[in-house]
């Protein structure tokens, strides 16, 4: 669908940077890696794709030193090299940069990147003078824009991926390892991301690029491996392949898509949100005035860039959190009501952190079936509860959720994210629900799970349950929704009709920088 | 990986459950390990380690010794029971001790001065117990819900309240007769028609063991209830576990709070009642003290089990008994605080331990019947990676 924009490999060059022969690593269970075979060159951005649980991670985690190898040996610059901690791959020049950033807000940038390695005066004194002039050569000559003295709390979320880029170029790292960096950014971004890329590999250094973003990885990357339940399944190059082809690499089969195009619409409201707003502790309004209605057989969307009040939104709905404003379930006025009774009143929730909010994880799978419906048949008879009416159900959504485990007594720890989440959609599907809150409901699932909850969402909304689906998928959102909202600073800034809007045009709204379509 | 599926400390004080012979091989295993410790500190001290056990044993199981050990266990497992239930949902209640003080002054007042018929008079002084507790450790339970004060530091305030209150309390002026016989003080004894009568239950000794621990087994009984059957007992575990998951579930937490010091503390206004109703009969000075303590230990060596509840205050209680006869072969009978601190300490290790390898043979298990049922069938989604739990 498009060429890739490759960058300047300056040199060719004979000796790979990273090269990995026959990397195994086996988990408890699970064999994380089988036999992965890598060569990176030097002075390229190298794509590792797969998708969620494939193996990506634990590879990087092993070219890091974060992990050891059962087997196999890792070159790098042509020395093998057996790393015991991240110490010794930092010393042979490799550094990582971290999905999740590892900044202290509350310090500046320059006390951020000193961190861990700070340059010494006379032995005691940290030598911020000659730290901050190291600062502003790397970030002169690579591009970063970065201004050493601010506080890192000040900074926008591209801004703050530089940082730890800068952190890891300060301690002499040749070899980047940037593990889903664009997974945080809006489309503006990782355009300014991949621009600070190519400089970089342009001065000769190498990145290791993980996503399962297709459309990025063949935009930036000069040469793309597809990585399959812990094995290498193919090696290409970018300009010779499709993003659907890459898919299928990575998938081994026929694509899910989100799409829903039939509208089942109704005019009966469902739920109404009139003036909502939410106070962060520091009296700021994290949730403005927010209103909305949701009919029966709708999905609304809420598209934003995380933090700007889709978390607070959820929980005032759910009764988690005090808020101003009124919400009515149909005719209800449930503004007042608590969690509990909002529950039997018919609201499901999926939460955005299934470990926090959604489940019990050392408790078994039928327990986690009665939490959030501990009221409700068939988990309870009055005050009792039914045991055998809690496991009978659990062994249906099990079998109608396609959760796979052994069987209902297994801890819900014991599974993997894709088929806890499965219990969790079942779950919240079960009872007759009016209205579902589902916050990410496909996050750090599979592909296979996630087609399975799009298909149960659709079949729902085909029945007449309302949702409000927030997501920071986009195609997710523009897929499922009727009606989509844009979130901003707390305030829907947006209306947006998701049958004509892209997701480059929705990633502008969402910053502000967009107008309305 | 992401947020540790329960921490350290849920598995310490046993919200966590262990499974199949596991859950016996950590206790045992623990304790054959505290009785090498004492044997070393026996060694080191000069006594014959052997001959010491030895000894202890054939005092413990004397028939006196073994009804006394009932009778101390009643006690002990209430007030294990009474700190398994805050446990239970993350409430560390370290206020028993000054809950049961408190409330065995107040219902031996009460029992001393109400003219009521015996059987009456039993019901009404442990309902005045209960109350009591429950009103003191209600305070806790108040302070933490409204003002989200740490119920370790208020109760362990209210302790020391309870033992000035009880001191001004127990003055003749207020509470306080002489103790006939003695320059002891106490309250009025409780008339003969109100006390609990007690078993002839072990031939070849005259003392008898109390009729109360029919009583703290029915209490075994409910609690365990109340914790697996009931929706409440529900809401209680699901918030011990995850308050972040039971907010979201609909649990009020700060009812729960409230609700659950309410209980701990009338459980612990029990725990003054066997030796009350069955033996001193009167709140007097040397009315046994630093149950409430016990009773934590307890709770962490039974894991909040009730079976396990019983079977540490059926240990604790024998070795307290058994280790009298030390002090008459001129072997500090202290040794015995040592071994039962170093059975606490390793089987808290103990169930660490077992805990990992239950946690990593479990995975296996669903990864390995996961593979083996669909047979490769490269489906998205069958490879089991377990997700918030221990790897490595």
């Amino acid at each position: 669908m498009r060429e890739a924009a490759i960058s300047i490999p300056t040199e060719v060059v004979a000796q790979p940077a990273v090269e990995l022969e026959g990397i195994t690593k086996r988990f408890p269970g699970v064999v994380a890696n089988r036999d992965i075979r890598l060569m990176v060159r030097r002075g390229h951005v190298h794509a590792i794709v797969g998708e969620n649980g494939a193996g990506k991670s634990t590879l990087m985690k092993i070219l890091y030193g974060m992990q050891r190898p059962d087997e196999g040996v890792i070159k790098i610059n042509g020395d093998p090299v057996a790393f015991r901690s991240p110490e010794g791959a930092i010393t042979a020049g490799i550094g990582m940069v971290h999905q999740h950033f590892m900044l202290a807000d509350n310090l500046t940038v320059l006390e951020n990147v000193v961190l861990g390695s700070e340059p010494r005066k006379g032995g005691i004194a940290i030598d911020f003078r000659a730290a901050r002039k190291k600062i502003k050569e790397i970030s002169d000559a690579y591009g970063l824009g970065i201004e050493p003295d601010m506080l890192v709390e000040e900074l926008g979320v591209g801004a703050r991926q530089r940082v730890e880029i800068l952190k890891v170029l300060f301690r002499g790292a040749r070899i980047l390892i940037l593990d889903e960096p664009t997974a945080v950014l809006v489309p503006q971004e990782v355009e300014e991301l991949f621009d600070n890329l190519r400089v970089l590999v342009g001065q000769g250094l190498t990145i290791i690029f993980i996503s399962h973003k297709l459309d990025e990885v063949l935009s930036v990357a000069d040469a793309i491996t597809v990585i399959r339940r812990g094995e290498t399944v193919a090696e290409v190059d970018p300009s010779a392949v499709t993003a659907r082809q890459l898919a299928e690499l990575m998938v081994g089969s026929e694509l899910p898509s989100p799409e829903t195009r039939d509208s089942t619409v109704t005019d009966v409201v469902a739920l109404s949100v009139e003036g909502l707003t939410v106070r962060a502790p520091d009296g700021r309004a994290a949730v403005d005035q927010v209103a909305f209605t949701i009919h029966k057989g709708e999905v609304l969307g809420i598209a934003g860039v995380e933090g700007n009040g889709q978390a607070e939104l959820v929980e005032a709905i759910m009764g988690m959190r005090p808020a101003d404003g009124t919400i009515h379930l149909a005719d209800a006025d449930i503004s007042s009501w608590s969690t509990l009774r909002r529950r039997e009143g018919g609201i499901g929730y999926i939460p955005e952190d299934r470990h926090r909010h959604g489940l019990l994880l050392e408790a078994p799978l039928w327990e986690n079936r009665i939490l959030g419906h501990q009221t409700r048949r068939p988990n309870a008879k009055g005050p009792w509860i039914d045991r055998a009416g809690a496991r009978g159900d659990t062994e249906r959504i099990a079998r109608e959720y396609d959760v796979r485990t052994p069987g209902i007594d297994v801890d819900a720890a014991a599974l993997s994210g894709g088929n806890q989440q499965k219990l969790i959609v079942g779950r919240e599907m079960s009872g007759d629900p009016v209205v579902l809150i589902a916050s990410h409901p496909t996050r750090g699932v599979d592909v296979g799970a996630q087609a399975a909850i799009w298909d149960h969402l659709r079949a729902a909304r085909a029945d007449g349950l309302a949702v409000l689906l927030v997501s920071a998928d986009l195609d997710e959102l523009i897929g499922l929704s009727d009606t989509l909202k844009v979130i901003l600073r707390g305030r829907i800034v947006a209306d947006v009709d998701p049958s004509a809007v892209t997701p480059e045009q929705l990633g502008s709204a969402m910053t502000g920088a967009g107008e309305e379509s | 990986m992401s947020p540790a599926a329960g921490g350290f400390l849920d598995r310490v004080s046993g919200r966590v459950k262990l499974t199949g012979w596991l859950s016996l091989a950590a206790p045992l295993l623990a304790i054959l390990f505290a009785a090498v410790i004492t044997a070393v500190v026996l060694l080191i001290t000069g006594n014959a380690p052997f001959a010491t056990f030895a000894l202890m044993a054939e005092y413990g199981v004397q028939p006196r010794s073994l009804v006394l050990t009932l009778n101390f266990a009643t006690t002990y497992y209430l007030a294990g029971l009474a700190v398994a239930i805050g446990f239970r949902m993350n409430l560390f209640n370290i206020g028993v001790d000054g809950q049961y003080r408190l409330a065995a002054l107040l219902a031996a007042a009460v029992g001393g001065t109400v003219a009521l018929p015996g059987p009456l008079l039993i019901v009404v002084v442990v309902l005045v117990g209960v109350l009591v507790g429950a009103l003191w450790a209600g305070i806790v339970g108040l302070l933490k819900a409204t003002r989200g004060v740490s119920e370790v530091i208020s109760s362990i305030m209210l302790n020391a309240i309870a033992t000035g209150v009880g001191a001004w309390l127990l003055t003749p002026a207020l509470l306080a007769v002489p103790v006939a016989g003695s320059n002891n003080i106490g309250t009025r004894p409780i008339p003969e028609s109100a006390h609990f009568p007690g078993f002839a239950l072990i031939p070849g000794t005259t003392v008898k063991v109390f009729g109360f621990i029919v009583v703290a087994i029915l209490m075994g009984i409910a609690y365990h209830v109340l914790l697996t059957r009931t929706v409440f007992g529900f809401d209680l575990r699901a918030t011990g576990r995850s308050e972040s998951a039971a907010v979201a579930s609909g649990v009020n937490v700060k009812k729960m709070v409230l609700a659950t010091m309410l209980i701990s503390g009338a459980v612990a206004g029990m725990v003054g009642m066997p030796q009350l109703l069955g033996a001193s009969y009167s709140y007097s000075l040397d009315f046994p003290a630093g149950l409430g303590f016990t009773g934590i230990a307890i709770a962490l060596l039974g894991r909040n089990h009730p079976v396990g509840i019983a079977v540490g205050a059926l240990l604790w209680s024998f070795l307290d008994n058994s280790s009298n006869i030390l002090d008459l072969e001129g072997i500090p009978k202290e040794i015995v605080i040592i071994m039962q601190g170093t059975i606490v300490l390793s089987v808290i290790v103990a169930y660490e331990l077992v805990h990992r390898y239950r946690m990593a043979a479990e995975q296996r298990r669903v990864s390995r019947e996961l593979t083996g049922g669909t047979g490769g069938s490269g489906g998205a989604g069958g490879t089991a990676t377990p997700e918030g739990a221990v790897s490595r």
